[in-house]
């Protein structure tokens, strides 16, 4: 039951303590730069300025290593992490997790980059301010928007951003107080409620029709009104459904006096086949660690830039990047900017990073990365629903999905108790990433949503629905073996009780420390 | 196309398979669902360099137009800053399994929980609170979640302040304010650039949810009434929120210590490179309280134990509070935030020790006090502006007829980076300058520094 017989997979399993539970008293894992003598004799004893109070009495208690102790830790800690480079990692749908080149990478640890300080005068730093400026120009060209603040660091910062544009436009037009509400779909990201929400806006969710996926256009018009800000859609949305009636809001919402944020984290199925701004949105955004090649970072540090037409322009973030014809400059003189959003410009190496990738792939590679993206997925589809117990809501109505779909296990869960959880459990397993299943509400029950990107082999794909058959087969037969997992990994099942428990939760050592001994 | 190094199916052979697995004759039939009239039918106008050979020069062709703070002597901070990072650190931010993971569980990504377990252990020391989140962007994003927390927590709605904040942060804060909070600034002392209690004892009222104070503040000073600010906040039923420069915890009373019920700071100088500021890290700590845990956006990784005996396990706490489950229930944007940065900034504080930091701190105090020293010495010059102790910053007012912007020209010709023009942001401080010293600057830097300001002075 261990070895798995599909993939040949075993996980790296090192047992490793916590870096509190390693090294001895006194080691230690850096030289600090000294102080000279002069400068010593100069000020004498700086550090009686800082009063009794002040003063830090006990030394941090923080881990003692030397250097190779520290390196193994990580270096352990890292092969028990599974990334893009380390396998099957389709399963992730929503995230976009695509292949990033390593020569990116290189380019960005470039000292050149590195050591440039963002306050530094803009003279000495006209190569960022380059890429910077070119990154938006070709953000612009792909989208149809007129232009882009690379400050967001998010999806939901670049939607929190858009939706303080909004904001700010109606303010500037005396109808904010009258105009409070933003209209979105329940398919949409979350951040699409969640961030005009924290903006201070009323959101109204839109269902979809059981029947199609995609919410009638009647609900649409019923949802919009006088108190209509704008509206926040995702398109495709997450179950890989386009929905076509997309121009159709727009028309609704502008007619009503709102404007149109379309959310583009993952625009990989779009890219050279559909500008939404030709479209008639107002603002967009997109994901450069999805659909732009960036690494996702382990949960970040990832980027957003917002797209924004004309009319709207004027409200973007402080500052924009400006280029006279000679020097480019940091654009601080816009009266009617929301101001700030982010310490400085952005995750500026994502920025360089995804330029980068844009270069490499040109007009004709993103069609091609959008093409292949699109059918990788429809394959996966095609064999996929072949498995026992996985079903696809709404195939009669949307056959072809974009870049992703969002399948079911209800019925396998229905025949043999196994469901999304254990088969994610189970996945892992076999050196296969588990798959995304969805956000919350459950519009489709016991989900799952892969998304191959065009990084994916078609080894890959017939891999992973082997993996999806071999689980099957388990569910049906028996079940134990799905419902235990994981039985091939660095850890067995945990216990999941200190989720809830604020007696038993330990966000740090010292808390556990507190609670458990 | 050529097939592409970047998509194995792209060869046209493979092509043909998935189609037939399919069962469609074109891939454009796939599209179907995306109607004629909206599509983009043009070719996009984007550069393109087939090789990778071509795409790396043209980028270095960009690149080579900076002159970096290796190529000139810099003195500039105000919320990035420049420090020594040990290889260590850029070699495991480079580990390609932690660059390149995203959400998996802790059964595939064990390690990457754990690395963040640790990371957010270490600032729980640091700053001494139970309880610490998983990072956001950067301080300023920090600093607007403290607030949504502070007011959520509290059920009251006016923030209060502390003036010397940086404008910019100010802004970032007022982003997160909705229609939840309201900021309102609470003045300083004029002499000595600490909080006015005076002022504060006249804001603070029952609305009032927190008082948000820096230490060091974003002008360098070390706030030292940092008891007497808790107590008045705590009297009235109050939060104290507290922002740190992590560094400067090596040598200063955490502020979990002097009554802080919320930290949030600026981790870059944790093992990052300042990248143009681009590879920030805001940390979020607090009371280990259900209110305000579930007050944060954030996600929360917990220990846990598992089946087999001596292995641990992560899990997420209240993740149903998040805005992936909650929507626009959610208390504050939940997204992917900066873990990688976390992973490095763990290394760090790893690397440093309890010694190390201590150094470090010291050390950064004391460069810093001999550059005031030295550049006092300068007819016209005052630094730091404010009677206070400094930790890596201070005020540099210059009497001169010359404005901070001219005298940092003149220097730049010097091969110097001056510090940052305070006087549109500060107009009160008339012309100054907000320097940085750092462990990274030798005797030898501020001694040239001093020659060139009494030659811009000129």
């Amino acid at each position: 039951m261990t070895a798995d017989t599909v993939t040949g997979y075993r996980a790296a399993a090192w047992n490793e303590p916590l870096i509190y539970q390693l090294g001895r008293k006194g080691r230690r894992g850096s030289a600090v730069v000294g102080v000279e003598e002069e400068v010593k004799k100069k000020i004498r004893d700086v550090l009686s300025e800082i009063p009794e109070s002040m003063r830090r009495k006990e030394p941090v208690n923080l881990p003692e290593l030397s250097e190779p102790e520290i390196v193994r830790h990580f270096i352990r800690l890292s092969q028990q992490t599974f990334g893009v480079d380390s396998g099957v990692i389709l399963g992730v749908g929503t995230c976009t997790m695509k292949y990033n080149p390593k020569v990116n990478e290189a380019l960005a640890r470039s000292p050149k980059l590195t050591e440039t300080h963002p306050l530094q005068e803009t003279s000495t730093v006209q190569g960022i301010l380059e890429i910077m400026y070119r990154l938006e120009k070709c953000l612009c060209t792909i989208s149809g928007m007129d232009r882009f603040s690379l400050q967001p660091r998010g999806g939901a910062h670049a939607v929190l951003t858009n939706a303080l544009i909004m904001r700010a436009y109606h303010k500037l037009n005396g109808e904010l107080e009258e105009r409070n509400e933003i209209v979105t779909p329940i398919l949409s990201h979350p951040c699409n409620g969640g961030s005009p929400s924290v903006a201070g806006f009323k959101v109204v969710t839109i269902y979809p029709d059981p029947e199609t996926g995609i919410p009638n256009v009647e609900a649409v018009k019923t949802a919009v009104s006088k108190h209509t800000a704008g509206m926040t859609i995702t398109d495709p949305y997450d179950t890989g459904i386009f929905d076509p009636n997309i121009e159709e809001y727009i028309k609704i919402v502008h007619e009503a006096g709102g404007l149109v944020a379309v959310d583009q984290a993952n625009a990989n199925s779009l890219l050279g086949r559909l500008r939404i701004g030709d479209v008639g949105a107002d603002l967009c955004h997109f994901n450069l660690h999805k659909s732009f090649s960036t690494p996702h970072g382990s949960h970040g540090p990832g980027s957003a830039p917002i797209g924004v037409k004309k009319h709207l322009a004027k409200f973007l973030p402080v500052p924009t990047v400006g280029f006279d014809g000679k020097k480019y400059y940091l654009d601080y003189d816009r009266p009617h900017s929301i101001g700030k959003v982010t310490g400085f410009y952005g995750t500026i190496p994502a920025v360089l990073k995804a330029y980068a990738w844009i270069m490499t792939m040109g007009a004709e590679g993103l069609k091609e990365t959008s093409e292949v993206a699109v059918m990788n997925n429809n394959y996966l589809i095609q064999n996929l629903i072949k498995v026992r117990g996985v079903t696809l809501p709404w195939a009669k109505s949307h056959r072809w999905r974009l870049q992703e779909a969002r399948f079911s296990l209800q019925k396998m869960k229905e025949d043999t108790g196994v469901g999304i959880d254990d088969v994610n459990r189970r996945i892992v397993d076999f050196g296969v990433q588990k798959c995304f299943p969805s956000h919350e509400p459950l519009i489709v029950k016991e989900p799952f949503t892969p998304e191959p990107p065009e990084s994916t082999t078609k080894e890959d794909l017939d891999r992973f629905v082997q993996v999806f058959q071999q689980i099957s087969q388990e569910a049906y037969t028996n079940p134990e073996i799905v419902k235990k997992a994981p039985h091939n990994c660095a850890i067995s099942k945990i216990d999941p009780s200190p989720s809830r428990d604020p007696s038993k939760w330990a966000l740090t050592w010292r808390a556990y420390l507190k609670k458990h001994k | 196309m050529t097939t592409h190094r970047y998509i194995p199916n792209s060869d046209p052979e493979i092509k043909r398979e998935l189609l037939d697995g399919i069962g469609v004759r074109e891939p454009e039939e796939l599209f179907a669902a995306i109607p004629a009239k909206i599509r983009f039918h043009g070719r996009l106008d984007l550069p393109y360099a087939a090789s990778e050979y071509e795409v790396k020069r043209r980028i270095e062709t960009s690149l080579s137009k900076n002159i970096t703070s290796n190529e000139m002597l810099s003195f500039v901070g105000a919320g990035c800053w420049p420090h020594y990072v040990p290889a260590v650190c850029d070699e495991i931010n480079s580990r390609s399994e932690f660059l390149t993971a995203y959400t998996g569980d802790t059964y595939s990504d064990l390690g990457r929980f754990q690395a963040l377990f640790e990371f957010q252990s270490m600032i729980g020391e640091l700053v001494a609170m139970d309880a610490v989140t998983l990072p956001t962007y950067d301080w300023a994003n920090a600093s607007g979640d403290a607030i949504r927390m502070a007011a959520m927590a509290t059920d009251r709605h006016e923030i209060l302040v502390a003036r010397t904040t940086s404008p910019e942060k100010r802004s970032v804060m007022r982003a997160y304010c909705g229609r939840l909070a309201e900021m309102q600034l609470i003045d300083y002392d004029p002499e000595t650039g600490q909080i006015s209690l005076e002022d504060l004892e006249q804001k603070i009222s029952p609305n009032t949810a927190a008082v948000y104070i820096e230490n060091p503040t974003y002008l360098g000073l070390i706030e030292t009434q940092g008891e007497r600010i808790a107590e008045t906040a705590h009297d009235n039923g109050s939060l104290l929120i507290v922002g740190v420069e992590p560094l400067s915890l090596g040598i200063l009373t955490a502020p979990g210590e002097y009554g802080a019920d919320i930290v949030c700071g600026e981790g870059q100088p944790l093992g990052l490179h300042m990248n143009f500021g681009g590879a920030s890290l805001g940390f979020l700590a607090c009371r280990d309280e259900p209110r305000f845990l579930s007050s944060t956006g954030h996600r929360l990784i917990t220990i846990t134990k598992t089946e087999r005996d001596g292995e641990w396990g992560f899990t997420y706490v209240l993740p149903e509070r998040s805005m992936y489950a909650a929507r626009e229930k959610a208390p504050s944007i939940t997204g992917t935030g900066a873990a990688l940065c976390a992973i490095t900034a763990a290394v760090y504080l790893s690397a440093l020790g309890p010694k190390g930091l201590r150094e470090v701190a010291e050390t950064i105090m004391q460069k810093s006090h001999y550059a005031m020293k030295r550049l006092s010495e300068i007819r016209g010059i005052k630094a730091p502006f404010f009677k206070s102790p400094h930790f890596e910053e201070f005020t540099v007012n210059f009497r001169s007829r010359k404005t901070v912007r001219r005298i940092n020209q003149i220097l730049l010709k010097l091969g110097i980076q001056g510090g940052k023009d305070l006087s549109k942001e500060f107009p009160e401080l008339r012309n100054t300058a907000l320097y940085c010293v750092t462990e990274i600057h030798t005797k030898e830097d501020i001694d040239r520094l001093t020659a060139a300001l009494k030659e811009a002075l000129k």
